[in-house]
């Protein structure tokens, strides 16, 4: 997702001589490209993220169209009230980007765990939240993400990620709507991943099938604001709708989806797969940690057969 | 429009007329604070004739930049809009009342004739060192005004911050510090020394002059020296009293949180002093 997205930005920058970049000292072996190509464009603000913000926030008051770059808890809860109050209050279009969803710093240990941030960037007003699954879809929402009138929060994984789209399936994609990259058409397990789930849900549905049980995948990389009515029209299809989240169970996707069946009176089964509300002390690869907290592909599909 | 460059002394009659702006402003406010029963009057008091010295004389309206980051004073900014024009009188009447359009910190998404919305101390340094830096990569002619109280300087922001502006040398930023020594709940002397804060100023590759921030002649020629060094970020220590124009008023910390009672504006208004 990393090469995709510094990829995808360069390509923007060519284009847009208004496209800046700002890092909190991070990018190495990431960023250079950008950095090689558009020297004036860019900016390392240090270890100073506050002020990274309040810079951003500047810089598009004087029509830059701004990207910031740092691991996630460093530009969304260090910096909280910065994006809250300089950005999503005043409607500042800046384009933050973190880096390392879920636990895959899993051996940085907690500090460098994103784990909460979902239910953190979602309860702010005036923001888009993405949570992209593939390379593909981190190109589309940085293409969106320069027309946007408001701040938004992209959460990328990592270097590498494998494509989960094809070019076909690409094509359906809208902000704020799940995106079908299974193919399928065949409705009964309605898989929901948030992004870096998506290549375990891609594993999770070739294994049901081996048992003939008809499944879609849906990613969901936005996650704030959300289509309701997409979203119930697939709800309403499937016999049983499956979360699968890197994120701690409080105030994660599965709860909002669960409050939006109540709301509906909808009638439809839900498995929330997701991480405990606790800090991961566990040390351990990002692997080792899904396994030790059943997000690994064979207890969810065993979890699956077992409600169906 | 004024040429930077060029400093033209006013004389007395000019500055009189200032002084003048200064006392309505003041007297606007005052009714504010006491229609509306809000706090921060004495923050508000303390930056009037910082505000008139800008809005009057300095900056150039159209492509000079103002953040009040000590957005408590907001009072003194709409009355200083609505003495300049800018906004209209009747404007006021919808401060801190229900269903009104003026909050008690400046909201730009209701008042665009704010550039910046603040409240939450530490924010205004920061976005005016991002919209100096974007003039710069622009090749705009912006200057950006930064009007901090004592406790601003507290956050940890101002660290970040003036290290960036020294490091990028944005001769087109200035700070002025509205230095009235009282904040919330404590002398600012007890908190973070001003002289700290000016040695870190200082440290980090600020240019740094003082003045009586309630003398208007020093104000303009201050203001008017921007930058103060070259190729430099300038910060302009105005050293003011909290709560400026009605003693009873002067230097008194509660005057941070009460506003006067409706029925004895009158009394105070007839207090008030030109300064």
């Amino acid at each position: 997702m990393r090469k995709a997205f510094v990829r995808k930005l360069v390509e923007l920058a060519e284009k847009d001589k208004d496209v800046f970049l700002l890092t909190g000292d991070m990018g190495f072996s990431v960023l250079e490209s950008f950095i090689e190509k558009f020297p004036d464009r860019y900016l390392n603000c240090g270890v100073a993220e506050q002020n990274m913000i309040g810079m951003a926030c500047g810089l598009t008051l004087k029509n830059k169209k701004v990207f910031v770059y740092s691991i996630i808890p460093f530009v969304t809860y260090r910096v909280l009230e910065q994006i809250r109050n300089d950005l999503c209050y005043q409607r500042v279009p800046v384009k933050i980007i973190g880096v390392g969803s879920g636990i895959l710093y899993g051996t940085a240990g907690c500090t460098h765990h994103a784990i909460e941030d979902i239910g953190v960037m979602t309860s702010l007003p005036d923001i888009y939240v993405f949570s992209p699954g593939d390379p593909l879809e981190v190109e589309k929402i940085l293409d969106e993400s320069v027309k946007l009138e408001l701040p938004c929060y992209i959460r990328l994984n990592k270097a590498g990620d494998p494509l989960i789209n094809t070019e076909k399936t690409i094509q359906d994609f809208k902000i704020s709507e799940p995106l079908n990259v299974s193919g399928r058409d065949k409705s009964g397990v309605n898989i929901f991943a948030i992004g870096s789930m998506l290549p375990v849900g891609l594993e999770v549905l070739k294994d049901l099938e081996k048992e003939n049980i008809a499944a879609r995948l849906y990613s969901i990389h936005t996650l704030k604001p959300i289509n309701e009515e997409a979203v119930v029209k697939i709800l309403e299809q499937g016999i049983l709708t499956v979360i699968l989240e890197e994120h701690i169970s409080r105030n994660n996707f599965a709860q909002f989806i669960s409050s939006l069946l109540v709301q509906r009176r909808m009638n439809k089964k839900l498995l929330s797969l997701s991480l405990p509300d606790q800090f991961i002390h566990d040390v351990g690869s990002q692997d080792f940690i899904r396994g030790k907290y059943g997000l690994d592909k064979n207890t969810i599909t065993e979890k699956i057969k077992s409600l169906i | 429009m004024k040429d930077m460059n060029l400093s033209v002394m006013r004389t007395v009659e000019e500055i009189d007329v200032l002084r003048n702006q200064a006392y309505e402003i003041r007297r606007k406010l005052i009714v504010l604070h006491a229609r509306a029963s809000t706090s921060h009057i004495g923050s508000a008091l303390s930056s009037v004739e910082i505000l008139v010295a800008l809005y009057f004389e300095i900056m150039n309206l159209i492509t000079d930049k103002f953040i009040l980051s000590k957005g408590h004073a907001v009072s003194a900014l709409y009355s200083t809009l609505v003495q300049k024009g800018i906004l209209s009188e009747e404007c006021l009447d919808s401060y801190c009342v229900d269903n009104g359009s003026l909050h008690g910190h400046p909201d730009r998404t209701m008042i665009p004739q704010v550039f910046v919305s603040t409240g939450s101390l530490g924010h205004g340094l920061p976005i005016g060192v991002g919209v100096a830096f974007g003039a710069k990569v622009n090749r705009d002619r912006d200057r950006v005004f930064i009007l901090l109280g004592d406790g601003d300087l507290q956050e940890g922001t101002f660290w970040e911050a003036a290290n960036m502006a020294g490091r990028l040398k944005l001769d087109n930023l200035i700070a002025i510090i509205d230095a009235n020594k009282l904040q919330a709940f404590e002398r600012a002397a007890n908190i973070l020394p001003i002289d700290i804060v000016k040695g870190t100023f200082l440290s980090l590759g600020w240019g740094m002059k003082e003045v009586d921030g309630h003398n208007m002649t020093e104000l303009i020629e201050h203001l008017e020296a921007m930058p103060f060094q070259n190729k430099m970020p300038s910060v302009l220590i105005a050293n003011t009293v909290k709560g400026k124009g009605v003693k009873a008023f002067e230097d008194k910390l509660e005057w941070h949180y009460k506003s006067p009672p409706i029925d004895q504006l009158d009394m105070y208004l007839s207090e008030l002093r030109k300064i």
